[in-house]
């Protein structure tokens, strides 16, 4: 069955028009010629076939990420390992480790990265501890008529302005913000909480809220596909309904989970935003960094070395995860 | 569907115009063989069937007549012309999909008369084609009905419709009752046969049921891994199947080791494990049995039990019965004949008046050599 | 019981993802310039003052320019991905398909960053369209999301039967496949074009000295008597998002009924 399924969609009908209509050499030329005419066929079979219909279709969507992105991201690798040159030449062409041993050596850049993946590790921590009841919830008490509706609520703080909700935490636990005018009012203080702003907390604090539905949504889509049979016949198998949830939900809902892990950490460890306006600038993170090297401080190689090594850490990072799971579900079975 | 000319008697079909012809065609995914050289032909005005298991080939091998299908070699003739690079929008084939495909953003009418927006004609004209295909099919009225709103049985009628209008050469049928519930399908293959003695034209049904073929066709390429094993008309193909393979696929059949003792004048010699010696016709060895070790084939309703005291002109072996299964209409008896290693099934057709027999009964079981088929 | 505990969670994680947001209104036509409790009275002034700032409408001008372009960059570039990705098997497919939704897991200031090297590397003069460039890289991977699952319902043999009653490649992509998939387009469109238009980073870095909505506030929050009237862009902007979120929904749900696939749920 498969295989037939797979036929059909191997069809020559999405090969391109005018080919179509050119005869066949190498159906013409018969078996007995050989040469040039079966160099051709080859080719001109290539042109028929779905692999060279498939190319040609994702062409211009490849190229533009190739030119935008891959490019570029390749000239920072290349940067990472050049000099930095004065203000006017800003690069000089002699191969050098002293970035990446300048990145890895010194105290600040290293406490910087520490942080920045302290703050992701504690901002993915909390968003999807908190994110998993919600999902849990949605995908297996609410309505299947009403669950679209509470992940279109779920979604659309999302998709409001990113700058503006992380402004408004600083509006709720600034100096004379909501929290502080409101306890003040109330009576219940005499003088504004300073340690609420400009902290490590806060920033936490504001990337999980920013980051929570990216926690949930993958995390319901894969409950969502948990066979519900499976868990009757959890319990009809006499295991109680916490044992079940152990032995049968959470594994299944793993791929879920490491999905939200992956989708929060990475963006997390290079946020801007948070650290310039929670933190005001006192705590960089490590985008901050990599912003004032290559700007600020002018010294591209440098922030090039700082970029090259934010992503080496976000992707050991993920795969230490992705592994640790894989072996976690491997002992489960 | 009264106005239909009545003709004589429709002409043999061996003496038919051919209408579609395979050469040796063959098809390649890759490393896979999907078509091992097809050769057949498919005569003017003939129901054909391929029928088969999943994944033998039978959709591939519409699909190139179609011309949604490249071969990798030989060739295929619509009507004595190559089709080879003669695209699917221009050949004179049109097409019913298993999923009936009906174009779920347009309306009933829009869909039948989808294909006639290239060709000639008057807004008019074109709505009375459209009218008369609805007619046709059963769905006079239907014509401003939303596509979607339609059941599974009036989406098929459309699909016929909106194939039909383009009066096509040949109809190709993909599967096209597999959705539909057993009621349905047995009274869509009632109108399918209506149909096309109606409109005259070559159609050609893929389909995995047997019973389906069996009922609609006039002749049935059997087809496994890519081959075709067998093309007969059904008669022939169930009484006469050529191979195991076959007569496995269509309905059930009883298989018994046996011997070739002699073989001369169109006669053969036989002797079959529990049943004896006796002799057949050299036709009843359609697979071409060449001596030695061979088996016996014998369909479940060519045996008859004999009750106490019923005799017989045919032959007659005792037996055992080791597992009865009632169907109402008919019981199906598994017995184990005397000196056979497993039993055989025989299918009786209830009688009123006469009780199903029990397990453990001792009984006798008639048989004629006539009905025999050997297989290597 | 079990369902009732989880449930009281779950509404108080709903207000607690909402409650900053709910504080825009309650600011925006607040009487006072300071940005705390207790409250003064009811204003209408914060979104009076919105009207006399030229730089604001310049930058509101620039966004709407790169929103529009972006969205309508992307969603074709997502065309193209999504239809060869869930029509075609070819070589490299996952790797390519795997580069292309890549900025989805990318840091947006690397993104940036690498980006603004090139540039400045290549000595391009920073513009609206330099923002228009990265905004439709980000952009397409959300449009390849929702357009592959459009395409992805899209019967097969539908095509096939066009094609088989005589319509050309062109002809039956118009006829059949464009009207089955519209609702993914619309809907892709307008997520991307709000997308771009709450983008940040990227306008920041790309944009040069051509001041984009994002770039324009957050500019503005380093004054606090600009902060009335931000909260009152803000809540302009909240509820144009969720306006623009819900004709996608719609748009969506309505694709999913016409080619009678199943709802799956949101966006992602």
């Amino acid at each position: 069955m498969r295989r037939e399924a797979k036929s059909r969609r191997l069809g020559p009908f999405h090969a391109p028009d005018p080919v179509q209509t050119e005869p066949d050499t190498a159906r013409q030329a018969g078996a007995g010629d050989r040469g040039g005419m079966e160099e051709k066929s080859r080719w001109h079979r290539f042109r028929r076939s779905e692999a060279f219909a498939g190319l040609t279709l994702i062409s211009p969507t490849a190229l533009y990420a190739l030119l935008l992105l891959v490019a570029p991201l390749a000239t920072i690798l290349v940067y990472s390992f050049l000099t930095d040159g004065d203000t006017v030449t800003r690069i000089v062409w002699e191969f050098t480790f002293e970035n990446y041993i300048t990145t890895w050596t010194q105290p600040i850049y290293r406490a910087v990265m520490m942080r920045s993946l302290s703050v992701s590790m504690m901002v993915t921590a909390v968003t999807v501890i908190l994110a998993f009841p919600v999902a849990y919830y949605v995908s297996f008490h609410v309505a299947p008529g009403r669950k679209a509706l509470w992940l279109f609520l779920i979604t659309i703080p999302f998709w409001t302005s990113y700058l503006i909700r992380v402004f408004l935490w600083k509006v709720i636990l600034g100096y004379n913000g909501v929290i502080n005018s409101g306890l003040t009012s109330l009576g219940l203080i005499d003088e504004p909480l300073t340690f609420i702003l400009y902290n490590v907390n806060s920033i936490v604090l504001t990337l999980a809220h920013a980051y929570a539905p990216f926690a949930i949504l993958p995390i319901f889509v894969a409950l969502e596909k948990i066979d519900r049979s499976l868990l009757e016949a959890g319990q009809d198998l006499g295991e109680s309904r916490l044992m079940t949830f152990w032995r049968v939900t959470l594994p299944l809902a793993m791929p879920g989970v490491v999905a939200a892990v992956l989708i929060v950490l990475i963006p997390t460890i290079g946020d801007y935003v948070t650290p310039q306006l929670i933190g005001g600038g006192k705590i960089p993170m490590i985008a901050n960094l990599i912003q004032s090297q290559m700007l600020d401080q002018d010294n591209r190689p440098l922030g090039s070395a700082l970029a090259v090594s934010a992503m080496l850490i976000v992707t050991v990072v993920a795969l230490a995860f992705v592994l640790l799971n894989a072996r976690f579900l491997r002992v489960k079975k | 569907m009264n106005n239909v000319p009545q003709a004589a008697a429709p002409a043999p079909i061996a003496s038919r115009p051919t209408m579609i012809e395979f050469r040796d065609v063959h098809k390649y995914y890759g490393d896979y063989h999907a078509l091992r050289g097809i050769n057949a032909t498919i005569k003017a005005g003939e129901f054909f069937s391929l029928l088969g298991p999943s994944g033998c080939g039978k959709t591939t091998l519409l699909r190139t007549i179609a011309g949604f299908e490249d071969i990798s070699s030989g060739a295929v003739l619509i009507d004595g012309k190559h089709m080879v690079d003669v695209p699917a929008n221009v050949r004179p084939t049109n097409m019913v999909f298993q999923s009936y495909a009906i174009f779920p953003h347009l309306t009933v009418e829009q869909n039948v008369g989808f294909g006639l927006r290239r060709e000639g004609g008057t807004p008019a004209e074109k709505a009375r084609r459209v009218e008369e295909a609805l007619e046709m099919v059963g769905l006079k009225g239907f014509g401003k009905r939303a596509a979607h709103a339609l059941s599974g049985g009036q989406r098929q009628r459309v699909a016929l419709a909106r194939a039909l209008i383009l009066k096509p050469k040949v109809l190709l049928l993909d599967e096209p009752l597999s959705a539909l519930d057993k009621k349905m399908r047995e009274q869509m293959q009632v109108e399918l046969i209506r149909l096309q003695r109606q409109v005259g034209i070559t159609f050609i049904l893929v389909t995995h049921d047997q019973e389906e073929a069996l009922v609609m066709s006039d002749r049935i390429a059997v087809m496994f891994e890519g081959q075709i094993a067998q093309l007969a008309d059904p008669e022939t193909l169930y009484r006469r199947p050529n191979s195991r393979q076959v007569a496995n696929f269509i309905g059930v059949m009883n298989f018994l080791p046996a011997k070739v003792l002699t073989e001369a004048a169109g006669r053969i010699a036989i002797d079959v494990q529990g049943l004896g010696q006796t002799e057949i016709d050299a036709t009843q060895a359609p697979g071409a049995v060449t001596g030695g070790e061979i088996s016996v084939g014998f369909r479940p309703e060519t045996l008859t039990m004999l009750y106490e005291g019923q005799t017989t002109t045919e032959r007659e072996t005792p037996g055992t019965i080791e597992e009865v299964v009632y169907y109402g209409d008919m019981t199906y008896y598994d017995v184990r004949l005397d000196g056979v290693d497993s039993p055989v099934r025989i299918s009786m057709r209830n009688v009123f008046g006469r009780p199903v027999l029990d397990i453990g009964t001792r009984t006798r079981v008639a048989w004629s050599a006539g009905a025999l088929v050997l297989f290597r | 019981m079990k369902g009732q505990g989880l449930r009281l969670y779950a509404i108080l994680y709903l207000v607690f993802l909402y409650a900053p947001i709910a504080l825009l209104p309650i600011f925006a036509f607040n009487d006072a310039t300071i940005i705390s409790f207790p409250l003064r009275g009811f204003t209408t002034e914060w979104f009076a003052a919105l009207a006399d700032l030229p730089t604001l409408h310049l930058a509101l001008k620039n966004s709407l320019i790169i929103a529009v372009s972006s969205s309508v960059l992307a969603t074709s570039l997502g065309i193209f991905a999504a239809r060869a990705s869930t029509r075609y098997e070819f070589p490299g497919k996952g790797g390519l398909m795997g580069l292309i939704m890549l900025p989805l897991v990318l840091p947006e200031v690397i993104v940036a960053m690498s980006l603004l090297m090139v540039l400045l590397g290549i000595g391009v003069n920073l513009a609206i369209w330099t923002v228009i460039l990265g905004h439709t890289l980000i952009c397409t991977p959300f449009a390849i999301a929702i357009l592959s699952a459009a395409f992805q319902s899209l019967d097969k043999s539908l095509e096939e039967a066009a094609y088989d009653l005589g319509e050309s490649k062109l002809s039956t992509f118009r006829l059949i496949t464009l009207p089955l998939v519209m609702p993914g387009i619309i809907s892709s469109l307008l997520i991307s074009f709000t997308i771009s238009l709450d983008e940040f980073i990227i306008a920041f870095f790309l944009a040069g000295s051509e001041p984009t909505l994002p770039v324009y506030i957050y500019s503005q929050l380093r004054f606090p008597k600009q902060i009335p009237a931000i909260m009152a862009l803000g809540t302009i902007l909240v509820a144009l998002s969720v306006l623009l979120l819900t004709i996608a929904e719609y748009f969506r749900r309505r694709g999913l009924k016409k080619t009678g696939a199943k709802d799956t749920g949101g966006f992602l």
